[in-house]
């Protein structure tokens, strides 16, 4: 199973590597959600849905729906 | 010599770009809108030096020059009109210190568009608790620019500010990268078939949907057509490649000492947005605010009330009496009090939102929402419409610009009408002090804001109920997408706040102020005069009953017959009689009927009519409206007009019609037909009128 920013637990930090650029929307590329940059998962919203990220510095929070297109790598020993 | 220049203020949103403007303007400011839509624009004017006067454009918020919304067009299209007379000399790009990687993509897209470009670096004070450090010489030689670090929060680094943009004509024009590499043989062909025009500019023109005046758009598109993959495609393409220039830079220019930062931000999210204190202390604001605005403006409210009371008796006694004393004390001066009675209402509800907008929390309050929302088909986003709903509806349903989803905004659109705003509050006000008890229970709610209260909520509960119809009734497929920024906690300034405050209030009393005071004047030629022999000769019937009934009446109860036997034939009375069968079965009599036929294209006339009416009908103006209408009896049953029955009949009706002209009108533009305005019309009226009808009959 592909690992994406879905699958991230609280705090795990990891590197952006693919999504499939017609459902992403441009402006969550302009926010930095692009390949090669890290994403850190910082909070869950009560009903699981959206997530609250940290992508290249900035704050953010996109839903699951999304997130689930996001391919990223998880960056061992983080913390 | 004295020389104008223009000055464009650019950035992000939660940059602090606002207080930027709100710094180098003072209160020296204009807000209007741009031509044809209904997008702010503020221009402010400062003075740089003894020969130089600016013109400062705030252009609205922006992530990038790839537009999508109307809000954003406005900076593309502004940036690309040379001849545009407030064509900017040179641009300020506003930037956040902490957020600086993110800013600087908007900043390295200006300038490829070739204008002089000065970077505000913002929020300069936090550097030190952040562990932030600039290279400012290194930053300013790779991005091609002048750097000014400042705090709009403290006010520091502003003159420093002003002195740069004097010296405007020494930044250089050159971009800081090369971004046609990403595709460089079409940028080439592109470059050879228009060599006068700006390449870039070429690139925004044919990757958006915007207006330009003076590139034909045809042209371009013919030869140089991409499908929409291919063009998101480079479009992707070329943001990477401004990020790559943009880490690099920022990896000699920046450094970041993660150990000083304290991190407040996330010990506050935890809370704000805990599963179950997140939702208390949300619900805890709304409280509040509710609570106050009930309690704390009902004391200017009364002060205004029993002011133009007295103002009203003072013109009748000492101005020479006839027709234009009467339209002064019965016409002109209830009217301005009618609107002015809105000022602290709307006030309080102004400054309360834009707290919650400022600080940061209206993001926290998406975040939490957006799943629940989500089930009536809504978005998170759809929240700050449905609060500041409880301000106005118009510039609520501009507020839906951001959310992504056309269903879930069309939606958003068509139920935030239902929600409580101001124009409601003085009908509400006004018959819950004629029907609801000033008493308190449980030792601290008042009954009369408790009752405020649940209007409030049936406002919201009704808005939220037809959203969970719509979304099931509608068929409008289409990706859902949702980005929301969590900007960081900032303590409200006040500067900011009360400018705000003020501008709001100011637009809506204008706004409303001349549609209440010109029908308040049509409503009191209405009642003075009126067809056929009756009115005429209204002296000498009522004198003629009188002696006929042989009954002794005192010369003030004659005085009263008369006034109230002429507006009964008045012109209005004759409207109000004509529309009584109608409005009967929900408990209201012709004078009531006046005041629904006046307020439906605002319904705040309806206080401002009745008290006309009222000020026609009687002989002393010295008793306010509320008392007038506390004592107003029925001429067939003897009971109180305004009883509990009729009085909460009125409320539902009130509740949910859609009595607001400039509703339909914004509902229209924004969805760009007549359909949606013209069904919300509809049902919202049927609905009201069906509500307030089963209230009346079962209460009576």
């Amino acid at each position: 199973m592909r690992t994406t920013i879905h699958s991230l637990r609280k705090n795990e930090k990891a590197v952006i590597k693919d999504f499939d650029i017609d459902i992403i929307p441009l402006k969550l590329l302009e926010m930095g959600c692009l390949p090669g940059n890290t994403v850190e998962l910082l909070q869950i919203a009560p009903f699981g849905d959206p997530l609250y990220l940290d992508v290249n510095g900035s704050h953010l929070a996109i839903r699951l729906e999304t997130a689930k297109e996001i391919e990223v790598e998880l960056i061992k020993n983080a913390l | 010599m004295h020389q104008n220049i223009n000055v464009a203020l650019i950035g992000n949103p939660n940059v602090g770009k606002t207080s930027v403007f709100n710094q180098l303007t003072g209160l020296n400011q204009q807000v209007g809108n741009y031509p044809g839509i209904t997008v702010e624009k503020k221009i402010g004017f400062c003075k740089l030096n003894h020969n130089i006067k600016a013109n400062i454009l705030d252009l609205p918020g922006t992530y990038s020059l790839n537009a999508s919304s109307i809000d954003e067009n406005v900076v593309i299209e502004m940036l690309l009109n040379k001849n545009d007379k407030l064509y900017p000399d040179v641009a300020l790009v506003v930037t956040d210190v902490e957020n600086l990687k993110r800013n600087l993509l908007l900043f390295t897209q200006i300038k490829d568009l070739e204008i002089p470009t000065i970077l505000v670096i913002n929020m300069a004070d936090r550097m030190e608790s952040k562990g932030i450090s600039l290279n400012i010489p290194f930053l300013e030689e790779k991005l091609k620019t002048k750097i000014a670090l400042i705090s709009s929060r403290k006010g520091q680094g502003i003159e420093e500010l002003k002195e740069l943009i004097v010296t405007y004509k020494t930044i250089t024009t050159e971009p800081c990268l090369n971004a046609s590499v990403i595709d460089q043989d079409y940028f080439d062909k592109l470059k050879k078939a228009f060599p006068d025009q700006l390449l870039y500019k070429l690139w925004l023109v044919i990757t958006q949907d915007v207006n330009f005046l003076n590139l034909e758009r045809k042209e371009i598109k013919s030869t140089f057509t991409k499908s929409h993959t291919e063009l998101k495609r480079l479009q992707q393409k070329e943001t990477i490649k401004r990020y790559q220039f943009i880490n690099e830079v920022l990896k000699e220019g920046l450094a970041v000492d993660k150990s000083i930062a304290k991190d407040f931000r996330s010990k506050l999210d935890r809370v704000l947005t805990h599963k179950f204190w997140g939702y208390i202390i949300f619900f805890a604001i709304l409280f509040v605010i509710f609570q106050s605005i009930f309690d704390w403006s009902s004391v200017p409210m009364d002060y205004i009330d029993s002011t133009f009371a007295t103002l009203s008796t003072m013109a009748a006694e000492h101005l020479p009496a006839g027709i234009l004393t009467d339209l002064i004390s019965q016409g002109i001066i209830p009217g301005i009090g009618g609107i002015l009675i809105f000022i602290p209402q709307i006030a309080f509800l102004f400054l309360f939102i834009s707290i919650l907008e400022e600080s940061g929390y209206m993001s926290r309050v998406v975040f939490i929402m957006d799943k629940i929302m989500r089930r009536f088909g809504l978005s998170g986003k759809s929240v700050v419409p449905l609060i500041s709903g409880t301000a106005c509806a118009i510039p609520a349903i501009m507020a839906t610009r951001n959310i992504e989803s056309w269903k879930e905004r069309l939606i958003t659109i068509l139920v935030t009408p239902f929600t409580t705003c101001s124009a409601r509050l003085p009908v509400y006000a006004i018959i819950i002090a004629l029907v609801i008890p000033n008493d308190r229970v449980l030792g601290f709610l008042n009954l009369q804001g408790l009752a405020l209260m649940l209007l409030y909520l049936l406002g919201f509960g009704m808005a939220i109920f037809s959203a969970y119809v719509l979304n099931k009734v509608m068929k409008i497929s289409g990706k859902t997408f949702f980005v929301v920024e969590m900007p960081n906690y900032k303590l409200p300034l006040f500067k900011n706040v009360a400018i705000n405050v003020v501008e709001k209030t100011k637009a809506f009393i204008s706004g409303a102020g001349k549609i209440i005071l010109a029908i308040s004047i049509i409503l009191w030629f209405l009642a003075s005069y009126g067809p056929g022999e009756k009115f005429k000769n209204a002296e000498t019937i009522i004198n003629t009953e009188a002696q006929a009934n042989n009954h002794s009446v005192s010369k003030t109860e004659l005085d009263n017959r008369v006034a109230a036997f002429k507006l009964e034939n008045s012109y209005i009375g004759v409207m109000g009689k004509t529309i009584e069968p109608v409005i009967s079965p929900l408990g209201y009599d012709w004078k009531i009927g006046i005041a629904i036929i006046s307020s439906f294209a605002a319904r705040e006339v309806f206080v401002g009519t009745l008290a006309t009416i009222y000020s026609v009908g009687g002989t002393d103006n010295e008793t306010t409206i509320k008392n007038k209408m506390a004592s107003e009896i029925h001429p067939e049953t003897g009971n109180k007009v305004f009883n509990f029955a009729t009085g909460i009949s009125l409320l539902l009706f009130y509740a949910f019609a859609l009595q607001c002209a400039s509703t339909l009108a914004i509902t229209k533009k924004e969805t760009n037909s007549w359909k949606w305005p013209l069904g919300q019309l509809v049902f919202m009226s049927s609905f009201a009128y069906i509500t307030a009808l089963l209230a009346y009959q079962i209460l009576k």
